[in-house]
Parts: structure tokens; C-alpha cells; sequence
């Protein structure tokens, strides 16, 4: 037997059914709102994603850096005397180094000078674990090798397909080196693009940087050993020219540079616009609803339904409204997401937390301007039907 | 004797505020049994409206005694009032259906009201009731495609389906021609009858007066009995 509540006359939905013209524009404005909302919710997502994408492919336990660290596309070094440091301490097994910083890459098609990030590992002890890497690193002990980066912006020219040829004479900081290979990071905030060399190749390309003075420090912990615990000892022990992070300190302390840049800011107003837009369309739509059934909804009231009966209705409107505009906002949000990877290279990936917090704020949206309208529904008054 | 369903004793009513304060009902005193079909007529304006909504409890009663189904009208509470609007049936002159439902929908939100017969088959229960005012083939129409004729006949069924003890109709055949005027209030003393009901009709409609058993008379929101012959 059907609960009490089934086997009522669905008054909420019958009524939105009824305008399906009314319907379908209130489902477009809900969709809209919650696009607008998926863009810039999933932009900034893959923004910060992006600026840590070459954090999180790092082989490391513990972070060594600079104390002024703040971003990794512009890190000051520091001695790698440090990291060797480390060695000695309880815990540690081994460690790497990595060399970054930005050279200028000639387009082999516009002959164009472009800023690139150069990462400088060793072939023997690869920061990265990037598995595409791995077959090269052989090649890469070779002086004047690097590998590029597929998902670079398209100024760089299209190495990729030139690669299928075999390899591929390009102009670093005007020195000419050969590009052996692809692996893919992507672009971001700091890097239009990446390649990745040696750490020979990489002093041979930026003669002003000295050998011992490095980038980041990578430290490996033997299994079971609490990071946190060697991180102290390592803090306390070390002078204090370098921090040691986790790699989680590490890539919140890139994203809170990036964040305070106002970008957070700007992609949260359009966030607000977005629920600005959803609400104003909702009450339009709910106002314009009770208004026309205005008398009716008196009818209803003279026969003997309370107002709490129909305001549930209204409420009712309110969340079906929220739950069908959901669905369109959602399957136009991928494919924008789609249209936005083709024109940035940003990889925009749908979350389920980021779709169950838009669907939050829909409901939201929706029950605020239910809400409202609500105060036009309770001048429905049954003395005037007759 | 049962006790009167409708008992009313020096009932007075103002509309507005202050000096603005106009009487419209004065010194009312009325009683109607249960089973009787009463027809009230009177000038435009007399207070007939105000009355009909005093007794289905639409508005709070000021002054006076009024009692509905025992239950006194003058200071009830909200709760009370949704009680007695849900025990009397009512026809409004404009039959106020539900738009966005069909015939069979709008007089099954009647029965909905009461959740004693929410499961029981409530289509069935509608339906059987449209046959009866002569709608069987139109259950599943909505209102914009019916004669204002059949709309009435949709509000009648809406009204008697829950057997109210009391009807209030307030000029139900006024839209509607000669004909199917007469059709309607035949259908509503019908069921009425059938049911035990009472009805108190207000109407302009001197073609109709024959159904009633007794005729009151409003002038200047003052009662006068007509006794019928
Ligand atoms: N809400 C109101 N506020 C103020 N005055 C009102 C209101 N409703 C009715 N009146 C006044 O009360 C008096 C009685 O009105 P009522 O509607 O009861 O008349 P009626 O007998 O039903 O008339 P009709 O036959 O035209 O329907 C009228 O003078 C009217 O102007
Ligand atoms: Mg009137």
C-alpha cells in the first residue's frame, strides 16, 4: 500500500507541468545559473590543479626548499650541501635533487621566442615519476637532450607531430639541443609549457647557475617511518636557510600564492552572480505561479487545506525546480568543460563533491526564492472567493 | 429534536476600521435543521456574501452567536475554523476549479482533505461522483476545455463528494443560461437529498425558488423569514 503522502494529488508537480512553456524557460535559467556556477567552480578547480600537477608526479616524502619559497615557477635554490645533510638523520634513505628555472624556447614553425619551464633532473635518480619519462632516461644522460611536454601551449609549434619524424633540432636560451620525446604535465598559471633535461644539460643551458646551489630537495623515507616526526628533526637540526614541507605543505603553500593573487576572488563573484541569476529566475517563475493561481489557492484554503499545506507545495515547486534545472546544468557544464580543455589546455575534470555542492546551492537557491514567494501566497485570502 | 446545524443569535458584523467603520449585518437571528434546503434572495449589496462566508468560517465572526455543527463560530481559533470548512461543502458563483488539475483531479483534492478515506480508492470515488452530475465522459478533461455549464457541475461534485453536512452556495447558476441553470440546482437538491444535507442557496434566480423549502429574504443586512406556503 502506498504511503499517505504518494497517494495525494501531486500538487506541486501538476502545476509545473501544467506551464510547460513557464516550465522549460525556469529549467533554462536554473541550467544557465548552475553553468555559470560548474565554469567557475571547475576553472579555478583545474587552476590549482594545474599549478600543482608537477608537485604531486614528485618522488618525495619530505620537501626540501628555500624558506622563501612561495611558488615553484620562480624558486630561489638553495645549497645542496642540505640535502646531503639529510642523509644522516634517522629515517631517511635517499634523496634527489631537482633544477628549475625558465629559458626561452624558439618555435621551430614562427621561429618565436618563448618562455619555458626547464626542469633539470638526474637520469640516474629521476625526480619525477612520470612513467612516459622512464624509456628516455638513458638518451637523457646524453648531453643537450630534452623531453617535451605534449600538453604545452600550441606557440611552442607542433613538436609533436614533428617528433613522428624523428628526432627534433629546437633552439633553448639559443643553444641548440635535440628533442628526443614526449611526456605530458601541462600548462598552467607559471608555465605555458615544460621540458625536462638533464642535470648536466640543464647547467650547460643556464650557465650562471652554480651546481651545488639546487631547487628542490627530495627526501624518501624508509616505509613505516611518520614523516612528521623526521620533518621536526630535520627542521630543528638544519639551518634554518631551508624549510622541509611535506608535499602537502608544499603544494598548499603554491596554491595559497596563486590564491592571493584575487583569482579566488574573482571566480567566487562569479560563483555569487551565478546564485544571484538562479535565485532572481526562480522567484520569477514561483511569484508568477502563485499570482496566477492566486484564487485558487484561496479555493483551496476555503475548502480546508492549512497554509502549511500549501506552502509544502510551493516548497515542493521549489526543489522539483532545483532537481530538473540540475540535469541540464550538468550535462551543458561538461560539455563547456569539454569546449574550455580544447581552448586552454586546462583539463577541467567533473567531481562528484563539486557537482554535489552545486546541486547544494541549487536547492539552496531554489527554497530561498520559494521562501519568498512564499509572503504572496499568504495573501490568498478565502473570504474574497466568494 | 436534533439540535439546528445552523443557529444564529443577534449576529452583527462592521466592516473597516475606526471612522471608517460601516455595520453590514444587523441583529441576525436564523435557524436551519438539518435537511433543509433554504434559499436566501435580497438586494445587491445587502450583505447575502458576507453571511454565506460567516457561516463556512472564511472570516472571523465579530459579534454575537454563531454556531456552526455546535461548534460557535464567534472566536474560534484558526484550527477551528480549518475544522468546519473542511465538514461544509461549498459552490462558489465563479467555480474557482483548479486550473492545472482535470475534473477528476479537482474532486478528488476535496476528499484528500480527510484522511480517514485517503485509502480508499479515491479516482473511483470521484468519478462515480462526476457520473452523477452527469460529467462520466469528461473525468479526465481540464476545466479550460468545459462549458461553464459542466464547470459548475465539476464544483458541485467537488462540494458533495465528502457528504458534507452543510452546503453554501453563493448564486451557482448566475453564469449560466435558463437550461443548465436548472439542470445544476436539480443535480445539487438531488444529492442533496439523497445525502440528509443542508443547503442554504443564495440567489438572484427567480426560476429557481420552487426547490426550496423555505425562502429568506435579505434587505439592508437585515433577515426577514418567508414562511413558503
Ligand atoms: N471586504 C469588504 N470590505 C468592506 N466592505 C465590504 C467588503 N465586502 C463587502 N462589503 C460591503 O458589505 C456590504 C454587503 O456585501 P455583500 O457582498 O455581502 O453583498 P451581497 O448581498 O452578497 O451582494 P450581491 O448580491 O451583489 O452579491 C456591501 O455594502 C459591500 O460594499
Ligand atoms: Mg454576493
Amino acid at each position: 500500500m502506498l504511503p499517505k503522502w504518494l497517494r495525494r494529488t501531486p500538487l506541486a508537480w501538476r502545476q509545473l507541468l501544467k506551464e510547460k512553456t513557464r516550465l522549460l524557460v525556469a529549467l533554462a535559467g536554473i541550467g544557465f545559473a548552475d553553468m555559470l556556477i560548474f565554469v567557475q567552480l571547475g576553472l579555478l578547480d583545474s587552476l590549482f590543479d594545474s599549478a600543482t600537477k608537477s608537485h604531486q608526479n614528485l618522488q618525495a616524502d619530505l620537501v626540501l626548499i628555500n624558506p622563501q619559497f612561495q611558488t615553484l615557477f620562480y624558486v630561489k635554490n638553495f645549497p645542496r650541501e642540505r640535502l646531503l645533510q639529510t642523509l644522516s638523520y634517522d629515517g631517511v634513505v635517499s634523496v634527489r635533487s631537482l633544477y628549475v628555472d625558465t629559458a626561452q624556447w624558439r618555435s621551430p614553425e614562427t621561429l618565436l621566442n618563448r618562455g619555458i619551464l626547464v626542469w633539470g633532473i638526474d637520469p640516474a635518480n629521476p625526480a619525477f615519476n612520470f612513467p612516459e619519462v622512464n624509456p628516455y632516461l638513458d638518451q637523457l644522460k646524453q648531453l643537450d637532450r630534452v623531453l617535451f611536454d605534449r600538453a604545452s601551449r600550441p606557440e611552442y609549434g607542433p613538436i609533436a607531430d614533428l617528433l613522428q619524424q624523428g628526432p627534433l633540432t629546437a633552439q633553448v636560451n639559443d643553444q641548440t639541443v635535440q628533442t628526443i620525446g614526449l611526456f605530458t604535465l601541462g600548462a598552467s598559471f607559471g608555465a605555458d609549457g615544460n621540458i625536462i633535461t638533464s642535470d648536466s644539460t640543464f647547467l650547460k643551458l643556464f650557465p650562471q647557475r652554480q651546481p651545488n646551489q639546487i631547487n628542490v630537495g627530495l627526501i624518501q623515507l624508509q616505509p613505516g617511518v611518520d614523516p612528521q616526526a623526521v620533518q621536526a628533526q630535520l627542521q630543528a637540526g638544519l639551518p634554518n636557510d631551508v624549510n622541509v614541507l611535506t608535499p602537502e605543505e608544499f603544494a598548499q603553500i603554491e596554491i595559497n600564492y596563486w590564491e592571493s593573487g584575487g583569482i579566488g576572488f574573482i571566480f567566487g563573484l562569479g560563483v555569487v552572480v551565478g546564485f544571484i541569476v538562479g535565485i532572481v529566475i526562480v522567484y520569477q517563475i514561483l511569484y508568477s505561479d502563485v499570482s496566477d493561481h492566486l484564487p485558487e489557492y484561496a479555493t483551496l484554503k476555503a475548502m480546508g487545506y492549512s497554509d502549511r499545506y500549501l506552502l509544502t507545495v510551493l516548497m515542493q515547486e521549489a526543489l522539483l525546480l532545483a532537481a530538473l534545472g540540475f540535469i541540464p546544468g550538468f550535462l551543458l557544464s561538461l560539455g563547456l568543460y569539454q569546449i574550455t580543455y580544447m581552448a586552454t589546455l586546462l583539463p577541467i575534470a567533473m567531481k562528484l563533491e563539486r557537482a554535489a555542492f552545486v546541486l547544494l546551492l541549487t536547492i539552496i537557491m531554489c527554497s530561498v526564492s520559494g521562501a519568498i514567494a512564499m509572503r504572496k501566497l499568504q495573501s490568498a485570502d478565502p473570504a474574497d472567493v466568494f | 429534536m436534533q439540535p439546528p446545524v445552523i443557529s444564529i443569535h443577534k449576529l452583527n458584523h462592521y466592516f473597516g476600521e475606526g471612522t471608517l467603520r460601516k455595520q453590514v449585518l444587523f441583529n441576525i437571528n436564523l435557524e436551519i435543521q438539518a435537511g433543509e434546503i433554504v434559499i436566501m434572495t435580497g438586494p445587491s449589496g445587502s450583505g447575502k456574501t458576507t453571511l454565506l462566508t460567516l457561516m463556512g468560517g472564511l472570516r472571523s465572526a465579530q459579534e454575537g452567536s454563531l454556531k456552526i455543527l455546535n461548534q460557535e463560530m464567534c472566536g474560534a481559533n484558526k484550527r477551528q475554523l480549518i475544522e468546519i470548512r473542511r465538514n461544509v461543502g461549498y459552490i462558489f458563483q465563479a467555480h474557482n476549479l483548479m486550473t492545472f488539475l482535470t475534473a477528476k483531479q479537482n474532486v478528488r483534492m476535496s476528499l484528500e482533505l480527510h484522511d480517514e478515506m485517503i485509502n480508499q480508492d479515491l479516482d473511483a470515488k470521484a468519478i462515480a461522483m462526476l457520473k452523477a452530475v452527469g460529467l462520466g465522459d469528461r473525468v479526465d478533461y481540464y476545466p479550460e476545455k468545459l462549458s461553464g455549464g459542466q464547470k459548475q457541475r465539476v464544483a458541485i461534485a467537488r462540494a458533495l463528494i465528502s457528504y458534507p453536512k452543510i452546503v453554501l452556495a453563493d448564486e451557482p447558476t448566475a453564469a449560466l443560461d435558463k437550461k443548465s441553470g436548472r439542470d445544476v440546482v436539480e443535480i445539487m437538491q438531488k444529492l442533496v437529498k439523497e445525502q440528509g444535507s443542508t443547503i442554504l442557496l443564495v440567489t438572484h434566480d427567480n426560476r429557481i425558488l420552487d426547490i426550496a423549502d423555505r425562502i429568506l429574504y435579505m434587505e439592508d443586512g437585515c433577515l426577514v423569514d418567508k414562511q413558503l406556503v
